[in-house]
């Protein structure tokens, strides 16, 4: 018997290690199972999912989707931009609209932070978090540790891993740290002073703003994704002047790499702006394991709502 | 707790040896692969497969381990999720004889649920089952072993646990009348 003290997947904060470990030991056997020559597992038959997004996905959707498939869950898609959010409907309505039509599980990803944590208060079904705006992204952080965990041996305990980019718009920054820590990591930090949030260090991490020291303490490096689309408007101000400054100082170029005597181990959560935070030729290298996250991705979900059903 | 051993060391070596040497009757090994299900059957399967090795002059029979934990039909009448098994399946069985070997059989629904399993790697020409023990009129399938251990008549309260020398001091089949701790 395995369980998990949550009744949902809302965020990492709120979950134990233990609920962590069990989710990983399941999420192997899964991603054995994604190995095999039919994909296929019965488990969830009789269950229906509602993927709800309510802000623009394309491969946390399909992980999820594929995630569900292979469960054999029966599962229904909703996007905003094709719904009645748009006439003026609120959330709550929504979704309890769509849970009278008997659905047993909802993925929500929503450009609101605590948009999933409201409604689980508000609404009787099991919610899984795919994403509320800049706060949380468990499934994503799951997966990143279950990666680095594969790759670095089964403990992360002590092990040094630094978070670089846009911290303040990144929902996987978050979960990440919060991950990490429950696992034992020690968790640094690094990015333009502007896209690192004030109070970052009262959440037990390292601060820093230079790439290059952060590169030469680290064991793993994740290069998050310079959110262009939430840089403001055009005519706002900036936080960092150019593209091609942030590059020279916070991007994992080949030349940086080349000055470590080390393999690190690069993780990106995609999609990949490739010469911008990482250049194309260490993306495709072998020390970045960022395919391996697609795939785990599936495996780790599979795990999360396998053990969240009918709950 | 009130408890009776129903096969001691001895009498457990010697079943292995028999249903080895039965299984040979039926099965010269070229075309024919033995299949454990997670996590006790797997046991089973290794003891015979060594056993069947040693009959055969050494010549390999494989065994793989499978974990039907997904394939079951009881996931959602449970409080808590059931932790899964490894699965170690290094081979396809498609075209090939298999003997799916459990420790216990008693409703028949692990069973269904490891034919189920099993067809995710191909389609067998013929599966047979092969258990340490039976436990009669409990089944709730149609679903009838080829090789039987020991047959046991008891009533639904009570509990058959196999003993194995690896965790234990022997190996041993003991009977309880309540569910064990």
């Amino acid at each position: 018997m395995s369980d998990l003290s949550i009744k949902h997947l809302l965020g990492i904060r709120g979950m134990t290690r233990d609920d962590i470990e069990t989710i990983f030991s399941t999420a192997a056997e899964f991603k054995e199972v994604l190995n095999r020559p039919i994909k296929k597992v019965p488990s969830l038959r009789d269950t229906t999912v509602a993927n709800l997004f309510f802000e623009n996905s394309t491969r946390t959707r399909l992980s999820f989707e594929l995630a569900q498939k292979r469960l054999s869950a029966d599962v229904v898609n909703f996007s905003a931009a094709s719904s009645s959010v748009k006439k003026g409907e609120t959330l709550v309505d929504t979704v309890n609209n769509i849970l009278a039509m008997k659905v047993d599980m909802v993925v929500m990803r929503h450009p609101h932070p605590g948009a999933p944590h409201f409604l689980a208060n508000k609404v009787n079904t099991t919610f899984v978090n795919a994403g509320d705006g800049t706060h949380e992204h468990p499934t994503q952080a799951l997966l990143d540790s279950f990666s680095i965990r594969e790759k670095l041996g089964n403990d992360l305990e002590g092990k040094k891993i630094a978070i670089v980019g846009d911290i303040r718009h990144s929902r996987v920054a978050l979960s990440n740290i919060l991950a990490l820590k429950l696992q034992g990591a020690t968790v640094r930090v690094c990015g333009p002073a502007t896209l690192i949030p004030k109070h970052m260090a009262s959440l037990g991490v390292e601060v820093s703003h230079d790439l290059d020291d952060t590169l030469a303490w680290a064991d793993v490096a994740n290069m998050l994704r310079i959110q262009l689309e939430r840089q403001g408007d055009d005519d706002a101000i900036r936080f960092f002047p150019s593209i091609r400054e942030y590059t020279m100082n916070f991007g994992l170029t080949t030349e940086r790499l080349n000055r470590l005597d080390k393999e690190l181990v690069i993780l990106h959560p995609g999609p990949i702006n490739r010469g911008v935070e990482i250049s194309s030729e260490i993306a495709d290298s072998d020390q970045a394991i960022i395919l391996n996250q697609v795939e785990n991705g599936v495996a780790t979900r599979m795990a999360i709502m396998y053990l969240l059903a009918n709950r | 707790m009130e408890s009776q051993v129903l096969i001691n060391e001895e009498q457990f070596a010697l079943i292995l040896d028999r249903l080895a040497h039965q299984l040979l009757e039926h099965h010269d090994f070229s075309d024919t692969d033995l299949v454990g299900l997670q996590p006790r059957g797997t046991r089973v399967a290794q003891r015979l497969s060594s056993r069947l090795s040693k009959l055969l002059g050494g010549k390999e029979v494989r065994c793989g381990a499978l974990d039907v934990t997904f394939h079951r039909d009881d996931l959602r009448m449970r409080d808590k999720p059931i932790a899964p098994q490894e699965n170690k399946m290094e081979f396809l069985v498609e075209g090939r004889k298999v003997i799916l070997v459990d420790d216990v059989l008693f409703t028949g629904r692990t069973i269904r649920a490891g034919l189920d399993a099993l067809l995710a790697y191909g389609r067998p020409t013929k599966v047979e089952l092969a258990v340490l023990i039976d436990r009669r009129f409990k089944r709730e399938l149609p679903i009838e072993p080829t090789y039987i251990g020991q047959q046991i008549d008891s009533i639904s309260d009570q509990h058959v646990v196999v003993e194995w020398s690896e965790e234990n001091d022997s190996d041993r089949v003991i009977l309880f009348n309540a569910k064990p701790e």
